[in-house]
C-alpha cells in the first residue's frame, strides 16, 4: 500500500512542478537552471543516512562520496544563483 | 522514536513548501533573489532535521564529505565567469547524477550485508532506475561539459553502427535489469547496469552538435532531478521524491521551450546525429558588402533606434561590457537601444540575459523575439553580434534549408543591418545565411569586441 502512496506523491509533484515553472520568463532561465541544480542536491538528505548510519565500510564510503557530490550542488548552486540574480537590475528612472 | 519520525516528516513537509514557494518567487526578476534564499532555507531545514535522526550515529564522515563538497562548490560559484555558466551548470548536472548513482549503489551495498532481506522488487526496480538515470546524467553531462568548454570538438560525432549500438544498450538495460532484480546477490549485474548507463550517456550526447546544446543541458538538468527522485523511491524518502520531481519538471519545460524555439521535436534533436545532412536546394546568389568599423560609426551616430541581437559569438568575444558602453554612448546621443534575444541564442537557456545583466544592462531592455519582430521596420540599425542561425532568413524563405520553419528574429527587415562576425563563413549549423547577402546588410568583419571598441573610440573623437 505504501508504494501506491509514493506513486501518488510522484504524480502530484510532477504536475505541481509543471504549473510552477511554466510562467518563468526567458530572462530567468539560466538562474532557474542553476537554482534547480541546487535543489537537486536534495540527494544530500538521502546520502546523510548512508554515510552516518552504522554500515559496512563500502556503504559508508559510497555514502560519503554522495554527500560530497550533493554538497557541491547545494552550496555551489545556491551561491552562484544568488550571485547571478544580484546582477539583474531594472532600468533606473532618472 | 515515533515522535522523532513525526517531527522529521513534518519538517520535510515544511521544506517541500519552502522549495515550492522559492520556485514561485523565482519566476519574477524582482523576487527571484528572495526565492533562491527561501529555497536555500528549505534545504537547510531538510538537512538539519535529517541529522537529528537517531539512526545516524557518526558525524565525522558526513562532515568530511560536506567540507570537501561545500568548499569546492563555493569556490566554483565565486570564481566562475558568466560566459562559462553553460559548462558549470552542465558539470553540476553531472555531479547531481553521480550523487544519485552512488546513493543507489550504497543502498545495494547496505542491503547485501543483510542478504537482501526485506528488499522488495519495488525497491530493486527503483534502485535500477536510480543507477540508470544517474549514470546517463553523469556521463552525458561530462560529455556536454567537454563540448561546451572546448575540451572536446563540439561537432556531432557520428560513426557507423551508432544506431545499432544504442538499440543494443536499450535491450541490455532490460536484460541486465531483470537479472539484477531476480538475482541481486550477484554483484556482476550491478556493475553491468552502471557500465551500460555510463556508456549510453556518452553515446546519446556525443552525437549532438554544439548548436543543440541548450536542449541537451535542459534535458540533463531534468534527468538530474528525476535521478534524485528515483533515489528517493529506492530509499523511501518522500522529500527526495517530491523535490527531485520539481527539478525534473522544470528541466522538461525548459527543454520543451528550447525545442519549440527551433521548431523541432525532442526526438528530432536527440536523434539529429542520425539524420542525413541536408543539401541546400537553392544557391544563394549575391555579393557580401563589407564595411569598416569607422564607417559603421557614422550610420550609428545618425540612428534614432538601434536593436542589438547577441549570439554565442558575443560570449566568446567577451564583448558584453563593450556593448554596454556603446549603449550608453548611443543613449547619450538621443538614440533608443533595445536588445532582442532569441530563446536558443548562446549555449544554454537564458545565456545572453545573464551576460548582459553582468554588464549592467537593465533586464527591461531585453526583449523577446515575438515582441520585436512586429516592429522591426522601426529600427534604423539592427546590430547582429556573433549570432547567425537565429537571424537567418533561410528559416522563412528557403524550403530546402535544414533550419526551415524555425522562428527567427527578422533582423533583415530593419532599415540597416550590421553583422559583426569573425569571417564570412557559415554559422554553427553549417547553414549559409542569406542575410549576409541582403541589400541592407553590411558585414563588419573582425573580433566583435575590437569592432565595438573602434566604434566607441570614434564617438570619443567626435
Amino acid at each position: 500500500m505504501e508504494n501506491i502512496y509514493l506513486i501518488f506523491i510522484v504524480l502530484l509533484a510532477a504536475f505541481l512542478g509543471f504549473e510552477l515553472i511554466r510562467k518563468v520568463p526567458a530572462t530567468l532561465h539560466t538562474p532557474l537552471m542553476s537554482g534547480s541544480n541546487a535543489i537537486s542536491g536534495i540527494t544530500l538528505v538521502g546520502a546523510l543516512a548512508a554515510s552516518g548510519m552504522e554500515n559496512d565500510i563500502l556503504t559508508t564510503i559510497l555514502g560519503t562520496a554522495a554527500v560530497a557530490l550533493a554538497s557541491i550542488n547545494v552550496v555551489g548552486g545556491y551561491l552562484v544563483t544568488d550571485r547571478m540574480l544580484g546582477m539583474f537590475k531594472k532600468k533606473d528612472k532618472k | 522514536m515515533e515522535s522523532v519520525a513525526l517531527i522529521i516528516n513534518l519538517a520535510y513537509v515544511l521544506a517541500a513548501g519552502l522549495f515550492i514557494l522559492g520556485l514561485k518567487l523565482l519566476s519574477h526578476p524582482l523576487t527571484a533573489r528572495k526565492g533562491n534564499m527561501v529555497s536555500a532555507v528549505g534545504m537547510l531545514v531538510a538537512v538539519v532535521v535529517t541529522l537529528l535522526d537517531h539512526q545516524i550515529i557518526s558525524y565525522h564522515w558526513i562532515l568530511l564529505g560536506f567540507a570537501i563538497g561545500g568548499a569546492y562548490g563555493a569556490w566554483k560559484a565565486k570564481s566562475v565567469e558568466m560566459t562559462q555558466m553553460p559548462e558549470m551548470v552542465s558539470l553540476f548536472n553531472g555531479y547531481g547524477g553521480l550523487a544519485s548513482l552512488l546513493l543507489g549503489w550504497a543502498t545495494v551495498s547496505q542491503l547485501s550485508t543483510v542478504g537482501f532481506s526485506g528488499a522488495t522488487s519495488f525497491v530493486l526496480i527503483t534502485v535500477i532506475l536510480t543507477l540508470l538515470i544517474g549514470g546517463v546524467t553523469f556521463s552525458g553531462s561530462v560529455i556536454a561539459w567537454g563540448k561546451l568548454s572546448g575540451r572536446m570538438n563540439a561537432k556531432a560525432v557520428i560513426f557507423t553502427g551508432l544506431r545499432e549500438l544504442s538499440v543494443l544498450h536499450l535491450v541490455g538495460f532490460f536484460v541486465v535489469g531483470y537479472l539484477f532484480v531476480t538475482d541481486p546477490m550477484n554483484p556482476v549485474w550491478l556493475y553491468a547496469t552502471i557500465a551500460l548507463a555510463l556508456s549510453f550517456g556518452i553515446l546519446a550526447t556525443i552525437s549532438i552538435g554544439g548548436a543543440d546544446m541548450p536542449v541537451v543541458i535542459a534535458l540533463l538538468n531534468s534527468y538530474s532531478g528525476v535521478a534524485a527522485s528515483a533515489a528517493g523511491l529506492a530509499v523511501g524518502n518522500t522529500i527526495l521524491i517530491v523535490t527531485g520531481l520539481l527539478v525534473g519538471a522544470s528541466g522538461l519545460i525548459l527543454t520543451n521551450i528550447m525545442c519549440k524555439a527551433m521548431n523541432r521535436s525532442l526526438m528530432n534533436v536527440l536523434l539529429s546525429g542520425f539524420a542525413k545532412p541536408v543539401e541546400a536546394a537553392e544557391k544563394i546568389e549575391g555579393e557580401v558588402k563589407i564595411m569598416p568599423a569607422q564607417d559603421a560609426f557614422y550610420v550609428l551616430e545618425a540612428a534614432q533606434a538601434v536593436l542589438v541581437i547577441p549570439g554565442y559569438g558575443m560570449a566568446v568575444a567577451q564583448a558584453q561590457h563593450a556593448v554596454r558602453e556603446l549603449q550608453t554612448l548611443l543613449e547619450e546621443n538621443g538614440c533608443t537601444v533595445e536588445y532582442a534575444i532569441h530563446p536558443v541564442a548562446g549555449r544554454m537557456p537564458g545565456h545572453m540575459n545573464v551576460l548582459l545583466a553582468e554588464a549592467d544592462v537593465p533586464y527591461d531592455q531585453l526583449c523577446e523575439m515575438d515582441d520585436v519582430n512586429p516592429r522591426m521596420e522601426n529600427y534604423d540599425v539592427a546590430i547582429v553580434i556573433g549570432a547567425n542561425d537565429v537571424v537567418n532568413p533561410a528559416a522563412k524563405e528557403m524550403k530546402g534549408s535544414p533550419i526551415y520553419g524555425m522562428p527567427v528574429i527578422e533582423a533583415y527587415r530593419a532599415k540597416t543591418v550590421f553583422v559583426l562576425k569573425r569571417s564570412a563563413n557559415a554559422g554553427f549549423a553549417g547553414v549559409d545565411n542569406p542575410l549576409f547577402f541582403k541589400d541592407n546588410t553590411r558585414m563588419v568583419l573582425g573580433d566583435a569586441k575590437d569592432t565595438i571598441n573602434t566604434i566607441i573610440r570614434e564617438f570619443g573623437d567626435d
